[in-house]
């Protein structure tokens, strides 16, 4: 009983500081000046949010065959996504984007 | 009831991605907008309990056929050209069919009724039999591959027809496919980039392995030969883009994915016909081996192995052929 409810209260934790930091990366890919900055906020929700919401629901699921599925999923997505955010940021700066801000016009 | 809410939020966000595509005038984003749009339906498809379904549409729709509109996208320009006149009769056109269609949804039984046509026609009759007759676990599996196996037979041929018309359109006419001109320095895909090599090269192995998996375990779970093709190719189109197209073709070969795709529509061909001359009709697994049962299991492994290598070979080519017409200009 009391496993459990430690559990639950681990995973509920885990879960909402991974909601948040997903919200967070929203608001930072809105809000920030410019490409970089904005896709610096938006890797937060790939790797930081899906890591901590799943790691959560890993909790929730107990020693079963979903938590390993969930442990592959999470494993793919700690590989993938700075890869992809690697590659964009690369293509980014290939195609003549400059990192620096005051170089990009303000009003967009 | 959370179920609703998350639905209509899934389908609130499918009309403005719809909006999203059709208002683009970039192309490469209304391309990335298409694979977002099969990924969120595939969500709403696997919240409808239709898992086959929506393994498919993320395979096909957001995987592969988004790299295909890419390759495509690289041959043309990617600003959509302005449409001239005849903006109000499209419109008209559109409004009237979207007007008649909400009438026509009116007639809709509720989603989920057991009194719906859908779930009164074949549905019990298909529920009843599979246990009995072909006894594997995946019902969809058992419909697509046995009680509908001629259904799916012309589904190969669409996929079959359409790799050869593409072929027809992009192959260079020297007679040899498109694997003459491949430049090699040139076309190095990401070579030089060490992080999507490395990790790349991870995974491509895993994601095969999971095609495989997908291919010869939809009799257990969601799959099969349309979406482990699906898979496959992604896997090898991965390689193709960071190992460059010559050593993806060294692997697999213009000859090589040409005789995939003939062999996958014969040997489904070939099952239908062993039906016959064992004295029963085409498509008729249960003749294939003593025990009707188990000529059920080896019908439905081979011509699910025969879509397979199909999809995979059609797929391929495809994005050969694109790519090397690309690498032309």
């Amino acid at each position: 009983m009391t496993a459990g409810l430690a559990l639950d209260i681990g995973s509920w934790v885990l879960m909402l500081a991974g909601s948040f930091f997903v919200f967070v990366g929203g608001v930072g890919a809105l809000r920030m000046p410019d490409f970089y900055t904005r896709m610096h906020a938006a890797s937060l929700t790939d790797t930081l949010g899906t890591i901590l919401i799943l790691s959560g629901v890993i909790l929730q699921a107990g020693l079963t065959l979903a938590a390993i599925k969930l442990a592959a999923i999470m494993v793919f997505l700690l590989l993938t996504c700075p890869t992809a955010a690697y590659a964009l940021a690369n293509a980014a700066r290939l195609s003549g984007l400059s990192p620096r801000p005051e170089q990009t016009p303000g009003k967009d | 009831m959370v179920v609703i809410v998350f639905e209509i939020f899934l389908l609130t966000l499918l009309v403005i991605t719809a909006v999203g595509i059709v208002r683009s005038r970039d192309l490469f984003s209304a391309v990335m907008l298409l694979g977002l749009f099969s990924l969120q339906i595939a969500v709403i498809f696997f919240i409808l309990d239709a898992a086959d379904v929506a393994l498919t549409e993320a395979a096909v729709g957001a995987g592969v056929s988004t790299v295909l509109l890419l390759g495509a996208l690289a041959l043309t320009s990617d600003r959509e050209a302005r449409p001239k006149g005849r903006r109000l009769l499209a419109l008209g056109v559109a409004s009237i069919t979207a007007l008649i269609l909400i009438y026509a949804s009116f007639d809709q039984p509720r989603l989920g009724d057991p009194q719906a046509p859908v779930h009164q026609h074949v549905a019990p009759w298909y529920l009843e039999q599979t246990p009995k007759q072909i006894d594997v676990p995946n019902v969809v599996t058992a419909i697509l591959a046995s009680f509908r196996g001629y259904d799916t037979l012309g589904e190969l041929f669409v996929i079959f027809t359409a790799g050869i018309g593409v072929l027809f359109l992009l192959a260079d006419g020297s007679g040899r496919g498109a694997r003459s001109q491949l430049p090699s320095a040139e076309a190095q895909g990401l070579r030089h980039h060490l992080i999507p090599r490395v990790v790349g090269a991870l995974l491509v192995p895993f994601i095969v392995l999971f095609g495989l998996y997908v291919q010869f375990h939809g009799d257990f779970g969601p799959g099969g030969g349309f979406q482990a093709g699906a898979l496959v190719s992604a896997g090898v189109i991965l390689y193709a883009l960071i190992e460059g197209e010559a050593s993806a073709l060294r692997v697999l070969s213009f000859r090589a994915l040409a005789g995939m795709i003939a062999a996958g529509a014969l040997l489904y061909t070939g099952v239908g016909l062993a039906g016959i001359l064992r004295g029963s009709q085409f498509l008729d697994y249960s003749v294939l081996l003593a025990d009707p049962i188990a000529g059920q299991h080896l019908g439905i492994i081979l011509i699910e192995l025969g879509v397979g290598l199909t999809v995979t070979g059609v797929l391929l080519t495809i994005f050969h052929a694109f790519a090397a017409r690309a690498q032309k200009r």
